[in-house]
């Protein structure tokens, strides 16, 4: 803002109105204190931030049109630049491919799974008629904030096929359970409920607080109006719930897209790669030493959960009328 | 309205809200079951880990499979290691970025824009996708295999100063106006009158970065080449893929070591917890 910069008075309300009489420095002077002390304060994190996460950001792009590999580090002349060779490789490369299909399910099907889930046990939590609300919160977000690589641990062990406890309860219903992490067609369907289980409590405490936002009398007027629990609902809590929706399905998205700890630990990727995910794959190549390759897959990523996160502000910002 | 209707209504309700308790426990029963399965069949023998059918509550509980995280692996270390990491990256967290939030809400300085729209910019970044030239920046710095490397990517986090900004701007810039007419210095102000109004804040950016620190995986794992860096997540990973045969008598005590710490600490803040993440979340 050059218009800022010309003014001869500090352009800060507050401070014209009170220090009049007194003497005070020249506005020039105060505007290069006022950015020594700002870059002050600003600086260690600045410093920090640009090395460790913006940087990284800008030289990832960099290295995904190079041919970097790990071997390259000794010796950084033998780098090439290959242009989008590395993007136009993704798209043969079948086991990316296998990769992007098996996030797009987990994805798809995982996202609106969550929300559901956690959008029905936040209804059931503020319906009003419930006790031990601090023991369903509390014990439903349980594992939001617990190690995944421990859970992922305890769910493997939890669905052995003969010493599990999961065929176990099933057997009790008279239903051989199957193995269900060594069978292709199970496995990420498994890791899907089990995604559900992990993330339902954020998604509860978020819906929760919108629910709670919502002004009681809106529900007394439309009551008045005769409107039937169902269609309170439908045209009075889903549309005021609109922006909380939209901020835990960005956020859940952005989980899913980058799932890896959960096939890491589980499946290593199998069977047949029937689990591997984009996460898992880029981190493969990145093991292999493809650096370069590694780092275009880590930007599609990228540019997926941008994609992605700009749909859901399509599909649920379009209808709102504020 | 008769009577008679007034008192089925009331009957309903009743139904209603049984059948309501009945999903939410059956829930609950699915969410929490497994922690307890792992809790107590970490105290289980070797032989009844394995029985077929399993069992729910152990025989004869023993603590012998905690003895195997000393004996066969070496948990202390892994556990300081988990320890000095959460601890150091959420206090520098805490400073650098309500630091750099309230420069960035308060004082105005060339640059302030630029600085907020990268850092607003890079919120919704992978980690996957600065995992290759953060490992080619820490070779080059010697920071591999050293639990600096393991702290220094993390210790200025874009959440971090954008959830300070945005808590810092709702102060009042009267009050810190009148600290400037007393001629208190813009460190004293920081210190005396931001930061003790920042509390909840703080409070929430504290136990979110420690958790997600004490969690967190993927730069461990790439990071951490040797045992003696190992993180308490990264041992046990490797440990649960490594074997032929899966050892649960060694990696559900190591399961319950990662998540009891934590589980103790959100049942003692959970209000802070709940609150925070709650309001953090629709600002």
């Amino acid at each position: 803002m050059p218009e800022v910069r010309d003014r001869t008075v500090p352009s800060d309300p507050a401070t014209d109105s009170v220090a009049e009489p007194g003497p005070r420095p020249p506005a020039r002077a105060r505007r290069t204190t006022g950015a020594l002390t700002g870059w002050g304060f600003a600086l260690p994190f600045t410093v920090l931030f640009l090395l460790f996460t913006a940087g990284p950001v800008v030289a990832s792009l960099v290295m995904s049109v190079t041919d970097l590999r790990s071997a390259d580090l000794l010796d950084p002349f033998g780098v090439n630049v290959v242009g989008i060779d590395n993007y136009v490789k993704l798209f043969s490369d079948e086991k990316f491919l296998t990769a992007a299909g098996n996030t797009a399910v987990f994805v798809v099907v995982g996202v609106p799974l969550t929300m559901a889930l956690s959008l029905l046990v936040a209804l059931g939590l503020n319906s009003g008629l419930v006790r031990f609300r601090t023991l369903f919160r509390v014990g439903y977000y349980l594992p939001v904030v617990t190690s995944i690589v421990a859970i992922s641990v305890v769910w493997r062990f939890v669905l052995q096929p003969d010493t599990g406890l999961a065929n176990e309860i099933l057997g009790f219903f008279g239903i051989e359970g199957p193995n269900w992490l060594n069978n292709e067609t199970l496995a990420l369907p498994t890791l899907i409920v089990m995604g559900a289980w992990r993330n339902l409590g954020f998604g509860m405490v978020i819906f929760l607080a919108g629910l709670q936002a919502i002004p009681k009398d809106l529900y007394e007027a439309a009551t008045i109006d005769g409107a039937k629990r169902f269609s309170q609902f439908r045209y009075l809590t889903l549309p005021m719930l609109r922006p909380t929706m939209l901020f835990v399905a960005v956020i859940t998205t952005i989980g899913y897209v980058q799932f890896f700890e959960e096939p890491f630990v589980m499946t290593q990727g199998g069977p047949l790669d029937s689990t591997l995910s984009m996460a898992y794959a880029t981190y493969n190549q990145f093991g292999f030493g493809n650096y370069g390759y590694a780092s275009a897959m880590g930007y599609v990523l990228f540019v997926v959960v941008v994609l992605l996160s700009i749909v859901w502000f399509k599909l649920l910002r379009n209808n709102v009328d504020d | 309205m008769t009577r008679p209707t007034a008192e089925r209504l009331r009957s309903r309700d009743r139904i209603a809200k049984a059948g309501l308790y009945v999903v939410l426990f059956g829930g609950l029963a699915f969410v929490v079951g497994p922690f307890v399965w792992m809790l107590l069949s970490s105290f289980k023998s070797e032989g009844e880990i394995r029985a077929n059918p399993p069992t729910w509550w152990p025989n004869d509980a023993t603590l012998a499979n905690y003895g195997n995280l000393f004996d066969r692996l070496d948990f202390p270390t892994y556990f300081t290691n988990s320890a000095v990491v959460a601890v150091v990256t959420t206090v520098g967290n805490l400073l650098f970025c309500s630091a750099a939030g309230y420069a960035l809400a308060k004082i105005p300085f060339a640059g302030k824009k630029l600085l907020f729209g990268i850092v607003l910019g890079t919120l919704m970044v992978p980690s996957i996708v600065t995992i290759v030239p953060l490992f080619v920046l820490s070779s080059n710095l010697g920071l591999v295999n050293t639990l600096a490397g393991l702290i220094l990517p993390y210790l200025a986090q874009a959440f971090g100063v954008f959830l300070m900004r945005q808590f810092i701007l709702s102060i009042p810039n009267d009050l810190l106006e009148a600290a400037r007419i007393d001629a208190a210095s813009e460190l004293r102000i920081f210190w005396q009158i931001v930061l003790p109004l920042c509390k909840p804040a703080l409070a929430t950016l504290g136990i979110l970065t420690f958790l997600s620190s004490w969690n967190n995986f993927l730069w461990p794992l790439v990071a951490a080449t040797g045992e003696e860096t190992y993180t308490l997540p990264v041992a046990l990973a490797l440990y649960a893929i490594g074997q032929n045969r899966t050892e649960y008598d060694l990696l559900l005590p190591g399961a319950v070591v990662i998540v009891l710490p934590v589980i103790i600490v959100f049942l003692l803040l959970q209000r802070h917890f709940v609150r925070g993440i709650a309001t953090t979340g629709l600002k």
